[in-house]
């Protein structure tokens, strides 16, 4: 099995690529202003909806009966699919999933592809294994596309350029477009856009979409967008492949009114974005003649069987929980390194790929609830979070400093009358290290917890030695 | 074992026990949201237009004998002249001083080359200021509606519902139709978040509003 998360498994720990990105003023003023801009949409038009708790509630239910269900809900859309003309593939991961597109590219002898947003190719790293083979890959959406002119890396699950500001994206697009000449404002940058992808829409005959959702019973498949590119990449080319993490299914229909309500709201703010496209295998004499749709896996499974953190598959990809994200508005996407970046990358990229591999992800939060309380889906994520570090901790994974501290800690908390001998041998050591009442140093390997926090001394006087204290002299009267 | 019952398998073994049978599971979801809005039709028409508005669309009223007229007065405002067609647009709908030309089967260089389209719609949702086509033959294959820079979408008032939960429930009757939802002209963010209108759909929505 090649499970992989794009190249998150070579990817630095969080404290240490986090470290280097707070450094870089320019990104994180770019960050804070886009994700206030979002949070501040999202508050409004939630706001509007007296039903939003409700919503939030049916969304949860739905997507955990769905995972209840997943092998009937599969078989089901598989078998609705195939009746309206699809073709549908199944791939255990990364590389079974790769090998399939190359070979429905190999038999059309494509060399070139246009890509809709779809951040499950990126997790596969669909890209890289289509230019081995020699075709070239053209993402459509503006900001993929300024990520792919420069080189660069998605940092958020909706807007995945957002770590870029306008100069930055004219230079990009100056360079990679062959231009003479740009302006600086979004309205340039995005008609150069369209200049440069219109002439690939019409001409390119195969396409790469996600999916939003899979519905089962119909076989149908949505793709929620605002350019356009997404409707382009759905209905002009002859062939159309469609990458579906398994999770992407819902049972029927009539599911849609929930998330169509919930996924726009909670993704860019607004009551509906300007296009959804649904379709339902092949319609002659419209669209794609060809449709293939392949189910992923590569790694899901393995979420699913957990039952403490299966609901990490119930996330729709709206990205709210990163605007709302104290750490995330700090350090931007990359420090993730993962493209599922945010509190959701935070559970999501350890889960799918090994624990070994990002151990720090469940540390990358304050724990402070944020996301839980925007998600629309109701995922909770600083309990997984906890979850997932009760689980490094097992395999003996986390920092040794740490380790040998919390066991130790454990052992301490066991015994009332260790504890005590523990505060009171405490109080005499910290002393030479106590400024003003504040301990800003602390020697050796307990250095790091004073590395990026002060610590309020421990008192002179304990809890029980003060209710001893309390009882005794009662006692005296 | 192939790949597919070896997921299907993998699956099951990761599902473990299952407490209720799956019909009375879905039954068992709550649903506790608004279906419907407590406003009355001129109230849905009232809310869908400031939707509109919104969304920086143009909407126009006309009663259903002015639909022809409307359709040249917005043309003629627009300076157009020649517009694309569906299939089966109402041949009253087409004011006679303006070319008409019928898609059928136009290759997508000839629609990228065309000024606009006029099409009419199948329903459209208030709550939302949402269009939806199922692109039958009144309203276009769904290039029709795509490739031009323009699009003139005729509404009747009795085709709009209130919430997306309505909308989703006739949509759930269009059978194997492929659907497009339309809330306004395409549009993007992507760039320090300043909302720019049309980038690679229609950059100009108008809306004729029928009584």
């Amino acid at each position: 099995m090649s499970i992989r998360v794009g190249d998150a498994a070579e990817a630095p720990s969080f404290p240490r690529a986090a470290r280097a990105l707070l450094g870089n003023t320019q990104l994180r003023q770019n960050v804070r202003r886009a994700t206030e801009v979002i949070r501040n949409r999202r508050a409004r038009v939630v706001g509007e909806l007296s039903d939003w708790e409700q919503l939030r509630q049916a969304g949860h239910e739905i997507k955990q009966h769905t995972l209840q269900y997943l092998d009937f809900y599969l078989e089901q859309f598989e078998e609705a699919c195939t009746r309206a003309g699809g073709q549908v593939h199944w791939a255990r991961d990364a590389d079974e999933a790769n090998a399939i597109i190359l070979s429905i590219l190999g038999a059309r002898q494509a060399r070139e592809v246009i890509k809709v947003k779809t951040m499950t190719s990126d997790e596969i790293g669909l890209n890289h294994a289509l230019e081995a083979a020699g075709i070239t890959p053209y993402e459509t959406d503006l900001a993929d596309l300024i990520v792919q002119l420069g080189d660069d890396r998605p940092s958020h699950i909706v807007v995945p350029a957002l770590h870029r500001n306008r100069m930055e994206v004219r230079d990009i697009f100056l360079r990679k477009m062959h231009l003479r000449e740009l302006g600086d404002k979004p309205e340039d940058l995005t008609n150069a856009a369209r200049a440069y992808l219109r002439e690939k829409f019409l001409r390119v005959g195969v396409a790469i979409s996600g999916a939003n959702f899979a519905v089962a019973e119909t076989g149908s498949v949505c793709v929620v967008e605002s350019e356009g590119n997404g409707r382009m990449c759905v209905s002009l080319p002859e062939v159309l492949i469609t990458l579906v993490g398994i999770e992407k299914v819902i049972p029927r229909f009539e599911d849609l009114e929930v998330f169509l309500q919930t996924l726009p709201r909670s993704a860019t703010g607004e009551r509906m974005n300007p296009y959804n496209s649904i379709w339902t295998g092949i319609v002659p004499g419209d669209g794609p003649q060809e449709f293939h749709v392949v189910l992923l896996d590569n790694g899901r499974t393995k979420v699913l069987a957990d039952t403490e953190s299966r609901e990490t598959l119930d996330c729709i990809r709206c990205g709210a929980c990163l605007n709302a994200c104290p750490v995330y508005r700090q350090t931007g996407g990359h420090a993730y390194g993962s493209m599922y970046s945010g509190p959701i990358g935070a559970i999501l990229t350890p889960q799918l790929q090994s624990l070994e591999h990002s151990e720090s992800l469940p540390y990358a939060s304050s724990l402070c609830g944020a996301c839980y309380e925007v998600c629309p889906v109701k995922i909770n994520i600083p309990e997984i979070l906890l979850h997932l570090r009760a689980k490094v901790t097992a395999a003996g994974d986390a920092p040794f400093e740490e380790r040998v501290g919390m066991e130790a800690a454990a052992f301490v908390f066991e015994d009332p009358d260790m504890l005590a001998l523990a505060q009171k041998l405490s109080r005499i050591a910290q002393k030479p290290f106590e400024r003003d009442g504040v301990i800003r140093h602390l020697p050796g390997m307990l250095s790091g917890w004073t590395a990026f926090r002060d610590l309020t001394p421990i008192p002179k006087q304990s809890f029980r030695e003060w209710w001893n204290e309390r009882e005794s002299q009662r006692g005296d009267q | 074992m192939n790949e597919r019952s070896e997921m299907l398998e993998g699956i099951r073994r990761a599902i473990g026990s299952r407490g209720s049978d799956r019909e009375s599971d879905y039954a068992s979801i709550r649903r506790g949201y608004h279906q419907a809005l407590p406003i009355d039709l001129p109230e849905c028409v009232h809310l869908f237009v400031d939707r509109l508005h919104d969304y920086d669309a143009t909407v126009h009223f006309c009663p259903v004998e002015g639909i022809a007229a409307t359709v040249a007065a917005v043309l003629s405002g627009r300076r157009k002249h020649s517009l694309l067609v569906p299939p089966q647009l109402p041949p009253d709908w087409m004011p006679s001083n303006f070319e008409f030309i019928r898609d059928t089967g136009l290759s997508y260089g000839h629609i990228d080359r065309s000024e606009g389209v006029l099409t009419g719609c199948a329903i459209a949702i208030a709550a939302t200021g949402t269009i939806v086509l199922r692109h039958s033959a009144g309203e276009g294959r769904r290039a029709l509606t795509l490739i031009p820079d323009y699009h003139l979408c005729v509404v009747f008032e009795h085709q709009i519902v209130g919430t997306v939960p309505e909308g989703i429930r006739l949509m759930s009757e269009f059978g194997r139709a492929p659907i497009t939802t339309i809330s306004g002209p395409s549009a993007t963010a992507d760039i320090e978040m300043t909302r720019i209108k049309g980038v690679h759909g229609p950059r100009t929505l108008d809306v004729i509003l029928v009584a």
